[in-house]
C-alpha cells in the first residue's frame, strides 16, 4: 500500500489540476457564448481576450503539468514499490509550480497578459505572466528529475529486470518534457524576459516561433502520454484481461518521445521565415509518429477483444457488447478511442503539408485540438481519477453511475462542440476572434453552427461538475477509512515478459538518438537566424 | 606507445559500429511480436509511406509547397522602402506581365482596403507586416499565410470562383483582431483591366 505521504502528495497535485480545470471550463462556456454574438451585453474583446489567455494557460499548462506530476508521483511509488525519492524535492517543486500558476494568474485576470496561451512575440505581456509561467516549468523539471533518479535506482536495485512498463513510459514523459520545454525556455529566457524588462529594445519573431514549434508538438505527448500509459496499463485489467503485448508497447513509448520532438514545423507550414524543405521534413516526421498511436490503438482494442471474448463475447463484433461498459475506465477508453480516430483523421489534414492551407487557423484548429485533448486526453484524466481516488482517500467512489453518466455526457457534449468548430473552419471562420464583425454573407453561414456550440459547451461544463462533484464527494464522505482494502492493480501482459532487451528497458540510446534527431530538425533552422540579415521587432502592447 | 593509423582507426570505428548495429538488431528481433499485430504495423507503415509519398510526389514534380521563401524586411521602415511604400501597394504588372499584390498588414486593416484581381490567374502576393505577427486567409481558396514581422510572406495561387470575398486576419494581434479585414473582389478574366501604373521595379528592397 502506498504511504500516506505519497498519497498526500499526488493528491494535492491533482487538486489543483481538477480546480484550475473547473475554472477554464466555465470560461470555455462563456467564450462559446460570447463569441456567437446572442447576448450583445456581453460582447468584449478586454474581458474576451483575458479569458481565452486563462482558458488555454489553465488548460494547457495547469491543468496537465500538475496531474502528470501528481499521478508520476503515484505510478512511480506505487509500480516501483518504493518510496517517492526526496519527497521534500517533491513539495519543493509543486510550491514553485503553485507560485508561478499564482503569480501568472494576476496579469491574467487583470487583462495584463491577454496574449494567448501561445503568446507569440511582439506582442508583450506584462513580465510577471513570463516569470510566472516559467516558474511553473522549473518545478515540473524537479519532478522529471525525481523521476529519472527513481528509474536509474530501481534499475540499479534490480539489474537485469524489466522496468515496469507504468514507470517506464512515466520516464518517457519526464525525459520528454525535458526536451520538450527546452524550446519555450530559451524563448522565454532569450527573448521575452529581456524584452518585457527592457534589457533589449527588439527581438526576431521569426525566430520566437520557431523555438515556440519546437515546443508546441511534443507538448501534446507530455499531455498524452498519461492517456496512453491507462490504456495500457490500467484498461485491460478493468475490462477482465491482459494487455496484448508488453514489449510492443515499450516500443510505441520509445517512438513517440523520438519521433514527437523533431517535428514541430507543422505549426510553421504557412510561415514564412522558414523553408519549404525544412517544413516537408518535419511534416514527413509528423506521419511517422502516427505509428506510435497506430500501434496503441491496435494493443488496446486487442485487449479489449481478449476481454470481450473471455466474458462470452462471440464473432467479429459480437466481444464489444459483452465488455463490461459500467466500468468507468473501459468506458472512457471506448470513447477516447472514438474521439481519438475523428481527432486522428482532422490531425492527418493539418498535417498534410500544402493541405494546411485549407484550415490553417481557422476554426476547424481548435475544433481539432479540442477534440484530441479534451476528448482524449482529458476523459482519460477523469477515468484515471476514478480509478486513483478511492485508492488515494481509501474510500469508496461516491457514485459509479455518475461517474458514468459524466463520461457519456463529456462525449456527447464533445461531438455537439467539435463538430461544428471543424464545419466552421471549413466554412473560413478564423479561430481567435471574440465576435464575428465581418459585413459579409459569408458569415450568415456561421450562425447555426455557433449556436450548436454553445448547447456543447454547456453539456461539458455540467459534465465538468458532476466529475468535481464525485471526487469531492468521495473524498470527503464520513466513510471510515479503515474498512476500505483496495489496492491499484497493473495489467498482465498476455505473454509473460522475463527479460526486455536493454534497449526497450533505458534510454541512454533513445536520448542521444533524439539529440541528433533534433539537431537535424532544428539545427539550421534556429542558427540561420544568426546567418541571416535579419531585422528585429520592437515590443507591442495589447 | 605504438600510434594507430588512420585507417587502423577507421577499421576500428566501423568495427564498432557493425557491432552495435547487429546488437540492436539481434534485441529488436528477440521481441515477441504476435503475428495479427506484426500484419497491422506493416498495414500502418505502408499507409504512412503512401501518404508520404504523395505529399513528396505534389511536392517536387507539381510544386505544391505552402509559403517558404525566407526574405527579410525591416518591418520598422517599410514606408521608407521602395517597394512597399504607400503608391505601391495594390495590383500590379510587372516588366513580364505578371501579376503582383504587395499588401501591408497593420492593426487593424490590410491596405490597400480593397483590391481587384482577375480570375483563373496567377497572382503572387507579397504581404508584410507593419506592427506584429498577422496571419490572412481569403475563405473558400488557399490564399493562406502567416505575416511575421520582419519576413516578407511570399505566395502565389489563383482563384477559380468570380465573386466578393473577405480578406480575414487570422491571428491574434491585439484587442481590436476582431476588426482586421478588408475585401478582395475576383473579376472574371475578361472583365478585368490592369492598373493604369506599370511598375518595374522589383528588387527587394530592405532599408
Amino acid at each position: 500500500m502506498v504511504n500516506a505521504a505519497e498519497r498526500k502528495l499526488a493528491l494535492s497535485h491533482l487538486w489543483v489540476a481538477f480546480i484550475a480545470f473547473i475554472l477554464a471550463c466555465f470560461m470555455g462556456e462563456y467564450q462559446v457564448l460570447e463569441r456567437s454574438g446572442f447576448i450583445p451585453a456581453l460582447e468584449s474583446p478586454t474581458v474576451y481576450f483575458a479569458s481565452v489567455s486563462t482558458h488555454g494557460v489553465l488548460m494547457g499548462f495547469v491543468l496537465t503539468t500538475f496531474f502528470i506530476m501528481g499521478f508520476g508521483y503515484y505510478i512511480a511509488t506505487s509500480s516501483l514499490k518504493v518510496p517517492v525519492w526526496n519527497i521534500k524535492l517533491a513539495w519543493c517543486g509543486f510550491w514553485i509550480s503553485f507560485a508561478g500558476t499564482a503569480m501568472a494568474a494576476i496579469p491574467l485576470l487583470t487583462g495584463k497578459a491577454s496574449v494567448l496561451y501561445t503568446f507569440y512575440l511582439p506582442l508583450q505581456a506584462h513580465v510577471a505572466f513570463y516569470i510566472g509561467a516559467t516558474l511553473l516549468v522549473v518545478g515540473s523539471w524537479l519532478w522529471c528529475l525525481i523521476m529519472l533518479v527513481m528509474f536509474s535506482q530501481w534499475k540499479k536495485a534490480n539489474p537485469k529486470q524489466p522496468v515496469p512498463l507504468a514507470m517506464f513510459a512515466t520516464t518517457a514523459n519526464a525525459l520528454l518534457w525535458l526536451w520538450t520545454s527546452a524550446g519555450v525556455a530559451l524563448e522565454v529566457l532569450f527573448q521575452a524576459i529581456p524584452l518585457a524588462l527592457g534589457w533589449i529594445d527588439t527581438v526576431d519573431p521569426g525566430l520566437a516561433r520557431t523555438l515556440f514549434a519546437w515546443t508546441l508538438h511534443p507538448i501534446v505527448y507530455f499531455w498524452l502520454i498519461p492517456a496512453y500509459t491507462a490504456f495500457y496499463v490500467f484498461v485491460p485489467k478493468q475490462a477482465g484481461s491482459y494487455l496484448f503485448s508488453d514489449e510492443v508497447a515499450r516500443v510505441a513509448f520509445i517512438l513517440l518521445v523520438v519521433f514527437g520532438l523533431p517535428i514541430g514545423f507543422h505549426h510553421l507550414y504557412m510561415d514564412p521565415q522558414q523553408a519549404s524543405g525544412w517544413k516537408l521534413l518535419h511534416g514527413i516526421g509528423t506521419f511517422i509518429v502516427s505509428l506510435p498511436t497506430l500501434i496503441t490503438g491496435f494493443t488496446v482494442i486487442a485487449s479489449l477483444e481478449i476481454a470481450g471474448k473471455l466474458r462470452g463475447g462471440k464473432g467479429l463484433f459480437g466481444w464489444i457488447g459483452s465488455l463490461p461498459w459500467s466500468n468507468s475506465m473501459v468506458l472512457a477508453v471506448i470513447l477516447a478511442l472514438l474521439m481519438l480516430i475523428l481527432g486522428g483523421f482532422g490531425g492527418i489534414v493539418n498535417a498534410s503539408y500544402a493541405m494546411n492551407a485549407m484550415i490553417h487557423n481557422t476554426a476547424w484548429v481548435p475544433g481539432h485540438f479540442h477534440l484530441i485533448f479534451a476528448g482524449t486526453t482529458v476523459i482519460m484524466y477523469f477515468a484515471i481519477a476514478y480509478y486513483i481516488w478511492p485508492l488515494l482517500v481509501r474510500k469508496p467512489l461516491f457514485s459509479n453511475s455518475m461517474a458514468l453518466i459524466q463520461l457519456w455526457t463529456w462525449f456527447i457534449g464533445m461531438t455537439i462542440l467539435s463538430t461544428p468548430w471543424h464545419v466552421l473552419g471549413l466554412l473560413g471562420q478564423p479561430r481567435r476572434i471574440s465576435t464575428v464583425v465581418y459585413n459579409t454573407l459569408l458569415t450568415l453561414a456561421w450562425k447555426p453552427y455557433e449556436l450548436a456550440m454553445i448547447f456543447g459547451g454547456l453539456v461539458m461544463l455540467g459534465s465538468a461538475c458532476l466529475f468535481i462533484y464525485n471526487i469531492a464527494k468521495t473524498q470527503f464522505s464520513p466513510v471510515s477509512a479503515t474498512d476500505f482494502n483496495q489496492e491499484i492493480e497493473y495489467a498482465e501482459p498476455y505473454h509473460p515478459v522475463q527479460d526486455v532487451p536493454d534497449y526497450l528497458n533505458d534510454f541512454k540510446l533513445w536520448n542521444r538518438v533524439i539529440a541528433v534527431l533534433m539537431a537535424i530538425g532544428f539545427g539550421v533552422p534556429i542558427l540561420q537566424f544568426f546567418f541571416m540579415d535579419t531585422f528585429g521587432s520592437p515590443a507591442w502592447g495589447l | 606507445m605504438q600510434n594507430k593509423s588512420f585507417s587502423e582507426q577507421t577499421q576500428d570505428l566501423i568495427g564498432k559500429w557493425v557491432d552495435f548495429i547487429k546488437d540492436f538488431r539481434a534485441q529488436m528481433t528477440s521481441i515477441h511480436v504476435d503475428r495479427l499485430e506484426r500484419k497491422w504495423i506493416n498495414i500502418t507503415l505502408l499507409t504512412v509511406c503512401l501518404l508520404v509519398a504523395i505529399i513528396t510526389i505534389d511536392a517536387f514534380w507539381h510544386g505544391i509547397n505552402p509559403p517558404g521563401k525566407v526574405e527579410t524586411i525591416d518591418s520598422a521602415k517599410l514606408h521608407l522602402s521602395k517597394e512597399f511604400a504607400e503608391s505601391n501597394l495594390g495590383v500590379q504588372l510587372d516588366g513580364q506581365g505578371a501579376i503582383v499584390i504587395r499588401m501591408v498588414a497593420g492593426r487593424y486593416s490590410f491596405f490597400p482596403k480593397h483590391i481587384a484581381v482577375p480570375a483563373e490567374t496567377k497572382l503572387t502576393f507579397r504581404w508584410v507586416s507593419m506592427d506584429v505577427l498577422h496571419g490572412v486567409h481569403i475563405p473558400m481558396t488557399n490564399m493562406s499565410t502567416m505575416i511575421v514581422p520582419g519576413y516578407v510572406a511570399e505566395i502565389t495561387t489563383s482563384f477559380p470562383k468570380p465573386g466578393e470575398y473577405p480578406v480575414l486576419c487570422n491571428e491574434y494581434c491585439g484587442l481590436g483582431h476582431n476588426h482586421m479585414w478588408s475585401n478582395i473582389s475576383v473579376i472574371a478574366k475578361e472583365d478585368w483591366k490592369a492598373p493604369a501604373k506599370i511598375i518595374v521595379n522589383k528588387e527587394p528592397d530592405n532599408g
